[in-house]
Formats: structure tokens, C-alpha cells, sequence
């Protein structure tokens, strides 16, 4: 079945390149792709829970290295997410005018390359996977983008490069200091020795500053947050909404995935960098993004700001916020795929975006405006939506946190200030959403029209989605919890 | 009890939204229709629970089950929920009818009654919520159907910013609320309301805890019952439609937080500290209100004001340990508030949409079923003896005179105020002559309009009759009643609150009843003491300046130097630049398959 759902966009983009007509296979094999992840869903066992479907076929025998496909609860969940976004990035690919072809190839190679992440449970093939999809990535922006958008693709090709860099030092680091018997390259192996003991204490502080840094690059954890805004204000629509989406989330799953289970000892010793990095994800990138006067641009740093609730789940270590930063990566993601959507529908109207060139869209387009702002509030982490009740784990995951008491206080004041960011969230959105589609009608509003009945009906399906895990959140948490528990350190 | 009969009431009118966004938004009758429907079967439903018993089992689903973590969609069905189910419905039923002439000629019908019934939804859970998770849930979902309604008119640029201010501002309130939850639970594991009463005593907590706990939990109360110095939200709220004013802005969302701090006042009395502070900032903004009510024009504004006003007087009590006679008052204030915004409403539809009280004038003759019902909800308001307001407000104070004699004289000196304003408003706005060309064609409206207003007007009257409020309110509640009754003091309070009421009325009778336009001007009053400009200030010189300071670091310190120089160091000039211009695919290829060496390379040194 793995094999199915990874095969699919790689051989669509095969086929696209090789002259089919693009839109239409790229449509076919994402929806075929969705199709086959519900049915994986469905077919998955709660009761048994664990890795199922498993594929395995030996490469190097020395290094046990496989191709190794296989999916507990949590890889189940990304790939659920991976097909959604991509189905809904396909869709809503406007007109390419140049090279159409290598165009949607590009978008099909990034889901590829994302599915294969998170699907494959052998270390190289998870990290090869994910570099994989990042070259289409600069592509898109490189060749389609807008604005600055050398200088962008520039930007996020060093600064991307580099954090995959610095996660591959750290994963050779960490396989280097796993005891000789159970190095190997399959995860599914690694979770089942990982203990807190499997690799002593002090061994692990350096493996995990690597891989913190490495993985937390990728997911522009401030500092190193600077490249995701500009990239996704110049990237073409598909691009920013899968980059954003999906791909970002990568460097999380590997947190949870790697350094939960094998160097708990190292996340403890780094909680207070890692602490005081999420909250300048929060408030700082906040703040930065109050100050946006673009809708691109302030998506952008919102999406770099979420990023810091989804750490502070990961820093709690408890199943309760674990759960809950898993959730909130699938609900993150349908929710900003969903925004950078809409906000790639307003930019003929204006390219740079700005606020004060919009006005009442709400009543020259009513489903946009009502669209907007149930993703808008979605992301603002209003009850009924899947990010607040995976906001809400969250914050009482991080109340609790599964570490010494003495750094209990700590998370305490951390979520402290991570409430005080959806407060801030609130002022940046509202803002926007209130001189982009209330009030007057503006001037780039004036020739604007909601989309046509078949474009909606992608931005409708995220929605649903989002909804659907808001109001029943216990659906996808039976389906992370045992995986999540699984992972923590027994 | 039927355990069907609280679901369906919380349940029918999430159905009604949904249906009404979903398909019926272009069809503005049907919306009409079906939203009115459910709304009296949303009473019916009320009424038939009132009368049933208490449920043997807790009603409840799970909505989150994970390791310690146990957050149920439960209904609590008892005697304070009964009684606010009936105010809820009952309310919300005849401001749906009274909508259905008021929003007749409006173009976008359909989305105003799916948001009325979706608000309805919201306030039902917040009713019925059995943990403070679910009540938080529901408490966020009241603000956004708040700024819906507010902004229903989004395309007045004052709408929509009322609609945000009312959000941010609930926010800031909720920043406290959740960390008082978040607290409660750390130190108790559960926040289901039965759970935690039962346990919370025996965990011997600090009181120094106990106090935070309470206070930021009240924070959520100071946000939706416009305390302060959170309450400069509720006046601007005004530029919703009148109905929604009347039902959300008046009877129910911003009693919402009383209602919360009478669900939980088995925690509030842990913390005399916490109560103090309660009762004192429930007193400074009864007081704060009813001053700056005195000196506006605007008819919604002077009632907006009056309601922050009324809402101190519950808070208040809530501190004095009086949640019985907070219940009480928030029951009648509900009948005679909501009766004059929907007068108000009358008048504002008659005159064209003219809100200005000195444009008004002389309405008594033109409009006379609006007068004669809008006469007896300000005399409720105003404490006449006989009328409901009278008995619940004499409750409050009567709990201060034995609690605190400075509360009781701030609270004194608001039923003072209330009298002067009220009568001021009343007297320009129905006696003398028409000053205004729109005034003189004031006229009732029809019968879905006029027949709320009659049926508000006999509650106004009634429903603080002991032997009918005190019988509504429930066993319980009323108990605490004559408790404060039988504390002492009663004759003195009772002489006492009718002197103010006759004071009060007659200083206003005597300024404003010739009066052409108001012979006081006093400047501080009329600008709310400044407070709208100060929080703008105070905004601007920490949150945008930190933002725009942010901004600036970011794009030229983080992103200009270190970014750039770092890249400029460490990859050597131009060289992946080149790479990129040309969009080629082999240098990618390249840099991955480099990767790959440098992987298999470290991996085979070893």
C-alpha cells in the first residue's frame, strides 16, 4: 500500500515529463494518492497499533541498510496530510504559461519526496527523501516565482542546505554514538532499543544540539527563521502551500521521531535553549508579524510563528503534548496550505499583496471572505477547528512536562508566554483580515470575483478536514496516541 | 430527566446555523423561518426541563481522553443551569421574533440569523458545560459569533472595528482565564466542575495559589462581563444591530461571566483575597458605568453604559459571597434590559435610524405602546419598589451594607446615578416635543415587534416578585436569598436604596425635563475619562513600537547581516548563486549526490 501511495506522484511526474498532459495526470495521481492513504487509514489496526504495511527490500547488508517503507499512527497522519495539501495544491494550480509540464512534474516530485519521508522507516531514505523534494522546491520558486524571487530561492537554497548539513552531521553523530549491536539504520528497530539509558546521558547533548539546530533550521525555529517568509511571499502557490504545509513539518516528525525516543537525556539538557527559542518563535516572530503590511508576507512569519507551539509540545515529552504537536502539524498545515491558497487566488489583483490595496472583498466575494476567515480563525485557534484542540494539548502538556521539577517553573512561564501569542496571533490576523475584507471596498478588490464553483470545492475539502478533526479530535488521536506513546522513553 | 432534552437544546441550534450557512443563505425567509423555529423550540425544550428533575447520571461524550488529560462534552443540568436555560432561551425566542421586523429589509437575512442561532449554540454550551475545558470552548465560540454580529454591517469601517476590539479585548480576558485553568488542573488533574469541587479541599493548596488560580479564571469574567478595566469593548459593541445588542450585549453573553463565577463559587470563597478583589472592581465599574452613562447621547450608548453598570452590581455580589443574589439580579436584569434595547430598537427603527436622544423628544404620544412598556423597564431599572429590579438590586446591597459599608455606599451611590440617567433619558426622549422632523413621525410597529416588548414589559414587572423569581430561581439559590434576607439590615438598606431612587429621579426631572439641550457639559465624562485614547496610546508605544523595532531587527540585523554574511563565509562568493540563476537541474542533482558521498563517506571512516 506504501509502495502504492509513494509510487503514484513519482510516476505521474515521470509520465508528465515524459509529455502526458500535466494537469490532468497531476490531478488523477493525487486524488488516486488521497484515495489510497484513506483506504491505508481505514485498513490500519488501532487495536494492534505499531508498524504495519511494512516493505522491506536489503540494499547493503553491512549497514543494514533497506528500503524500508512501513507506518505507525503518526506516519499515517502525515501522509493523510501530505495528500490532502497536494491534492489541494494541484487543484489550485493557476495557468502556467511556461513550461507547464516540469511544472506540475516539480509540485508531484515535492509530494513524492515528502510522502517518502514520512513513510520510510530507514534513516537514509528518510533524510534522501526529504533533500529530494527541496530541489523541486527551488525550482518552483526559481523559475515561477514573483517578486525577488531570486534572491528568495537564493536564500532558502544556503539556508536550507545548510540545515540539512547540520541534521546530517547530527545523524551521523547520533548513529556513531548508538552502542555497536543495535547500530543500524532501521528506525523501526532503533525505537524498539531506544531506552533513556541506550546511549549514556552525557553522550547525548551533542548528537541532539545537532539535530535541534539541524532539524530546527528546516523548520525556521528563530533564529534561523528568516528565509521562510520571503520564500513563501515569492514562491508560486502550489509551491508555498506544500512547502508550508507539509514539507516544513519534516524536521518536526524527525524530532518526534528521532530524538524523543533515543536522546531523551539531550532534549532535557538543551529544554532551556530550546525553551527560550520557541517563546522568540512566539512572541518575537509575532511581533514581526503584527508589523506586516503584506498578506504574503504576514503568512509567512504567522506560519513561523506557529512553529513555536509545535515545539513546546515536543519540549514537554509527555504523550499529552506530543500528541498534541502532532496533531497541531496536521492542522497547521491544512490551515495554511488553506490561506496561501486564497492568498495566491487575491494576488492577480495585486502582486505585492499589500493590505491597503484590498478593502471588502467579504461583499464583492462572500465565499472567499467567509472561506478566509474560517481559516484565518482557524489558525487564531478557535474552538470547532483542529488547531485549537491540538493548541489546547498543548498547553496542558507543557503544563505538566515529563521532566526534573526543577524545570517544571520553566515550562510553566514558557506556556505562559505561549498564551500571551494566541492573544498576538489574534491582533495580526484580525488586523488583516478586518482592511483586506471588511470595510470599504478597496480598489484591488473592485474587479474581484469569489472563484469559480470548481475551485472551491479544494479550499471546502481542507476545510472539512480541519473541521472534522476539531469537532472529533479523538479520530486522529487514536491514531497518534499509541504511536506517540510508543516513542517515549521507557 | 430525559438526558435527549439537554443535548437537543444545545444541539438544535448548531444544526439551524450550519443549515442556514450551508444552504439557506441566499433563501433569507426560509432562514428567517427555520432560525425563529428553533428558537422557541429551544424554550419549549427549556421550560420542559425546568420542570423535570435532576439527570441520575452526568450527561456526557468524550472529547479528549489522553493519559491524565480528561476533557468530556458534559451537561450539567441543575438548578443555576435550569434557570439560565430559561433567561437564555427565553430572551433569545423573543429577540428572534422581534428580528424578523427589525432585520426585514436587510440584504444579508440569512447570514444574520444563522449567526444569531449560532451565537444561541455557543451560550447554551457555555450554560450547560459541565468542565471548564468545555466552557472555554464554548466562551470562544461567544466571542466569535459576538464579532460576527457586531460586525454584521462589515463594510462600515466602525462596525468591523468594533467587531475586532470586542474579540481582542474577550482575548486578553481569556489569556488569564485559560491560565487559571491550566492551573487549577496541574494542581488538581481534573477540570470537570464536580470533580473539582470534591477534591479541591483536600489538596490543601497554598493561598497565595488558591488567590492566582481564582483571579486569572476571573480574568475570563472581567473580558466577557466587560469589567474593569477590561469593559471599553461593550459600548462600541453597540454598532451591531439593535436586536443583538438587546440579547447579546445586554441579557445574556456579557452575564456570561457571572454566570461562570456563580458555577464556580465553590472556589471563589477558598480565597477571601481573591472575593475582595472581586467585589471591588464589580463596585468601581457599577460606579465607573452609571457616571459615564450620565453624560452620553447616544441612546445605545447610554444603555450599553448602564448595562457595564448593572453587570458591577453582579460581580460585585459574586465578592460579597452572594451568588444567589448575583443569580437573581442577572435574572430580572436580563427581562427589563433586554426590553429597553428592543424599545430602543423600536424608537432607532421609527426615527431612520436617529440614535441621538436630542433628536428625539415627545415620543410618548406618537409611540405608545413602545413608551408604556419602555416606562416600565427603566422603572425596573431604576429600583422602583414593586418592580423586579427593586427586589434583586436591594439583594446586592443589602449583602454589601453586611459585608463592606465602603462597597455598599459606592453601590448606594450607583442606584443614585442610575436614577438620575435613566430618568434623563426617559424624560428627553418621550416627554416634551419632537426635535427633530424624524421625531415627529414616530410610530409602534407591528405586532412582532410590540408583542415581545409587552411580554418583556410583564416580566420586568414580575419576575422579582419573590414568590415567582425566588420559585424560578430554584431550592438552592433561593435559600441564599433569605439568607442575606435574615442577615440584618434589611428595613435600613431597603430605606435607604428608595431614597436614592427618589433622589436620583427627581435631580433629573428637574434639570432635563424643559431642557432643550443638556445643561451639563462635563467634558471627562462625555470622553469616558480618555481611557479609549490612553489604551490607543499605551498600544502604540509598546506593542506596535515592539513590532515595528522586531520588524526592523529581523530584515536588517538577523536577515541583512547574519544571513547574508554567514552565507557569504561559509559557501564562498556567488558560487551556489550560479547554480540557481540557471535553474539547473544538475546542480542539484549534484549537491544531493554530494550529500550522499559525504554520508557514505563518514559512514565507512568509521
Amino acid at each position: 500500500m506504501l509502495n502504492l501511495i509513494l509510487s503514484l506522484p513519482i510516476l505521474g511526474a515521470i509520465a508528465i515529463l515524459l509529455g502526458a498532459p500535466a494537469r490532468k495526470t497531476a490531478l488523477g495521481v493525487s486524488a488516486a494518492g488521497l484515495l489510497a492513504t484513506l483506504i491505508a487509514l481505514m485498513g490500519y489496526d488501532r487495536a494492534q497499533g505499531g508498524f504495519q504495511m511494512v516493505y522491506s527490500s536489503t540494499l547493503v547488508q553491512a549497514w543494514d541498510l533497506k528500503y524500508l517503507l512501513a507506518a505507525d499512527g503518526l506516519s499515517l497522519v502525515m501522509l493523510l496530510l501530505t495528500s490532502l495539501v497536494t491534492l489541494a495544491a494541484v487543484w489550485l494550480t493557476p495557468t502556467i504559461e511556461r513550461r507547464e509540464n516540469l511544472f506540475y512534474a516539480c509540485v508531484l516530485l515535492i509530494a513524492a519526496g515528502a510522502t517518502g519521508a514520512f513513510a520510510s522507516q530507514d534513516l537514509f531514505f528518510f533524510y534522501a527523501f526529504h533533500e529530494l523534494a527541496l530541489i523541486p522546491t527551488f525550482l518552483l520558486i526559481g523559475i515561477w516565482g514573483s517578486g525577488e524571487r531570486r534572491a528568495a530561492a537564493w536564500k532558502i537554497t544556503i539556508y536550507l542546505a545548510l540545515g540539512s548539513f547540520i541534521l546530517l552531521v547530527g545523524l551521523v553523530d547520533l548513529y556513531n554514538a548508538l552502542p555497536a549491536e543495535v547500530r543500524t539504520f532501521d528506525m523501526m528497530k532503533l525505537q524498539k532499543a531506544a531506552s533513556a539509558t541506550l546511549i549514556p546521558a552525557a553522550a547525548q547533548s551533542r548528537p541532539y544540539l545537532f539535530l535541534l539546530v539541524g532539524f530546527g533550521i528546516l523548520i525556521s525555529l528563530f533564529p534561523f527563521h528568516s528565509w521562510a517568509p520571503d520564500a513563501y511571499a515569492s514562491a508560486p502557490t502550489p509551491a508555498a502551500m506544500l512547502h508550508a504545509g507539509v514539507l516544513k513539518k519534516f524536521g518536526l516528525y524527525g524530532l518526534i521521531r528521532l530524538a524523543i525516543p533515543l536522546l531523551p537525556a539531550g532534549a532535557q539538557q538543551w529544554a532551556w535553549l530550546l525553551l527560550i527559542l520557541l517563546v522568540g518563535n512566539i512572541i518575537y516572530v509575532g511581533l514581526v508579524t503584527i508589523a506586516q503590511r503584506r498578506i504574503d508576507l504576514m503568512l509567512g512569519y504567522s506560519s513561523v510563528m506557529h512553529m513555536g507551539y509545535i515545539f513546546l509540545g515536543i519540549a514537554s515529552a509527555n504523550a499529552i503534548g506530543l500528541s498534541g504537536a502532532a496533531l497541531l502539524m496536521f492542522a497547521h498545515g491544512l490551515s495554511i496550505a488553506l490561506l496561501f491558497a486564497m492568498a495566491g487566488l487575491l494576488r492577480p489583483h495585486h502582486a505585492g499583496l499589500a493590505f491597503d490595496r484590498f478593502g471588502g472583498i467579504g461583499k464583492v466575494a462572500p465565499f472567499l471572505g467567509a472561506a478566509f476567515g474560517c481559516a484565518a480563525f482557524a489558525s487564531i485557534g478557535l474552538p470547532g477547528f483542529a488547531n485549537f484542540a491540538s493548541e489546547t494539548l498543548v498547553f496542558f502538556g507543557a503544563f505538566k512536562p515529563a521532566v526534573p521539577a526543577e524545570l517544571t517553573g520553566k515550562f510553566q512561564l514558557a506556556t505562559t508566554f505561549a498564551l500571551w501569542g494566541v492573544v498576538i496571533s489574534a491582533v495580526y490576523m484580525l488586523r488583516a483580515y478586518r482592511s483586506v475584507f471588511l470595510g470599504p471596498v478597496g480598489k484591488g478588490a473592485e474587479a474581484l470575483t469569489d472563484p469559480a464553483a470548481n475551485l472551491r470545492w479544494p479550499l471546502i475539502l481542507l476545510l472539512a478536514f480541519l473541521l472534522y478533526a476539531g469537532f472529533f479530535p479523538g479520530n486522529l488521536l487514536s491514531y497518534l496516541q499509541p504511536s506517540i506513546e510508543a516513542l517515549l522513553p521507557k | 430527566m430525559d438526558p435527549h432534552l439537554p443535548w437537543f437544546v444545545l444541539l438544535n441550534p448548531l444544526l439551524t446555523a450550519a443549515l442556514i450557512h450551508l444552504a439557506l443563505r441566499r433563501a433569507p425567509a426560509a432562514a428567517t423561518g427555520l432560525s425563529v423555529l428553533s428558537a422557541v423550540l429551544g424554550l419549549i425544550t427549556a421550560i420542559g426541563i425546568w420542570f423535570s428533575g435532576t439527570p441520575s447520571a452526568p450527561i456526557e461524550i468524550s472529547w479528549i481522553q489522553l493519559a491524565s488529560l480528561r476533557i468530556p462534552i458534559g451537561l450539567l443540568v441543575d438548578p443555576l443551569s435550569k434557570v439560565m436555560l430559561l433567561v437564555v432561551t427565553g430572551v433569545g425566542a423573543l429577540v428572534h421574533i422581534y428580528s424578523t421586523v427589525y432585520m426585514a429589509k436587510d440584504e444579508s437575512k440569512g447570514r444574520f440569523f444563522g449567526n444569531l442561532s449560532l451565537f444561541m449554540f455557543s451560550m447554551l454550551g457555555i450554560v450547560l458545560a459541565n468542565n471548564f475545558a468545555m466552557m472555554f470552548i464554548f466562551w470562544e465560540l461567544v466571542g466569535v459569533s459576538s464579532y460576527l454580529l457586531i460586525g454584521h454591517w462589515f463594510t462600515r469601517d466602525s462596525a468591523a472595528a468594533a467587531a475586532n476590539k470586542a474579540f481582542l479585548t474577550n482575548r486578553i480576558g481569556d489569556f488569564g482565564f485559560m491560565l487559571g485553568i491550566l492551573l487549577l488542573w496541574s494542581a488538581s488533574g481534573t477540570v470537570v466542575f464536580p470533580e473539582l469541587a470534591a477534591k479541591i479541599g483536600s489538596l490543601n493548596l497554598s493561598a497565595g495559589f488558591l488567590t492566582a488560580a481564582v483571579l486569572l479564571v476571573f480574568c475570563g469574567a472581567v473580558g466577557k462581563s466587560a469589567q474593569l478595566p477590561l469593559h471599553v469593548w461593550l459600548p462600541d459593541a453597540m454598532e451591531g444591530p439593535t436586536p443583538v445588542s438587546a440579547l447579546i450585549h445586554a441579557a445574556t453573553m456579557v452575564a456570561a461571566g457571572v454566570y461562570m463565577l456563580a458555577r464556580i463559587s465553590f472556589l471563589i470563597t477558598l480565597s477571601p483575597a481573591a472575593q475582595s478583589v472581586i467585589a471591588w472592581i464589580g463596585i468601581l465599574t457599577a460606579v465607573f458605568a452609571a457616571l459615564l452613562a450620565t453624560q452620553q447621547d447616544d441612546i445605545k450608548r447610554i444603555l450599553a453604559y448602564s448595562t457595564l453598570s448593572q453587570l458591577g452590581y453582579m460581580v460585585s455580589a459574586i465578592g460579597l459571597a452572594a451568588p444567589g443574589a448575583a443569580m437573581f439580579h442577572l435574572f430580572t436584569h436580563a427581562f427589563f434590559k433586554a426590553l429597553l434595547f428592543l424599545g430602543a430598537g423600536a424608537i432607532i427603527h421609527a426615527l431612520h435610524h436617529e440614535q441621538n436622544i436630542w433628536k428625539m423628544g415627545g415620543l410618548a404620544k406618537s409611540m405608545r405602546l413602545t413608551f408604556l412598556t419602555f416606562a416600565l423597564g427603566y422603572l425596573a431599572l431604576i429600583g422602583c419598589p414593586g418592580l423586579s429590579g427593586f427586589f434583586s438590586k436591594d439583594l446586592i446591597l443589602l449583602a454589601a451594607w453586611q459585608q463592606s459599608k465602603p462597597v455598599f455606599a459606592l453601590g448606594l451611590f450607583t442606584a443614585l446615578l442610575t436614577a438620575f440617567y435613566m430618568t434623563r433619558l426617559f424624560v428627553v426622549v418621550f416627554l416634551g416635543q419632537p426635535r427633530s422632523a424624524a421625531a415627529e413621525h414616530g410610530h409602534d410597529g407591528p405586532v412582532a415587534m410590540t408583542a415581545p416588548l409587552t411580554l418583556l414589559a410583564l416580566l420586568s414587572v414580575v419576575a422579582g416578585w419573590p414568590f415567582i423569581g425566588h420559585t424560578l430561581m430554584g431550592h438552592d439559590l433561593a435559600e441564599g436569598l433569605h439568607k442575606i434576607h435574615a442577615g440584618g439590615g434589611a428595613e435600613t438598606v431597603m430605606s435607604l436604596a428608595t431614597a436614592a431612587f427618589f433622589v436620583g429621579g427627581a435631580i433629573a426631572l428637574a434639570l432635563y425635563s424643559k431642557a432643550k439641550r443638556d445643561p451639563l457639559r462635563i467634558a471627562p465624562l462625555q470622553n469616558k475619562f480618555y481611557i479609549d485614547e490612553i489604551y490607543a496610546a499605551f498600544i502604540s508605544a509598546t506593542q506596535d513600537l515592539l513590532a515595528s523595532v522586531s520588524n526592523w531587527i529581523d530584515r536588517w540585523i538577523l536577515d541583512g547581516m547574519l544571513v547574508r554574511g554567514l552565507s557569504g563565509a561559509t559557501w564562498g562568493t556567488g558560487f551556489l548563486l550560479r547554480f540557481l540563476q540557471f535553474g539547473n537541474l544538475q546542480a542539484y542533482a549534484f549537491l544531493f549526490g554530494l550529500g550522499v558521498v559525504v554520508l557514505i563517506y563518514l559512514m565507512a571512516l568509521r
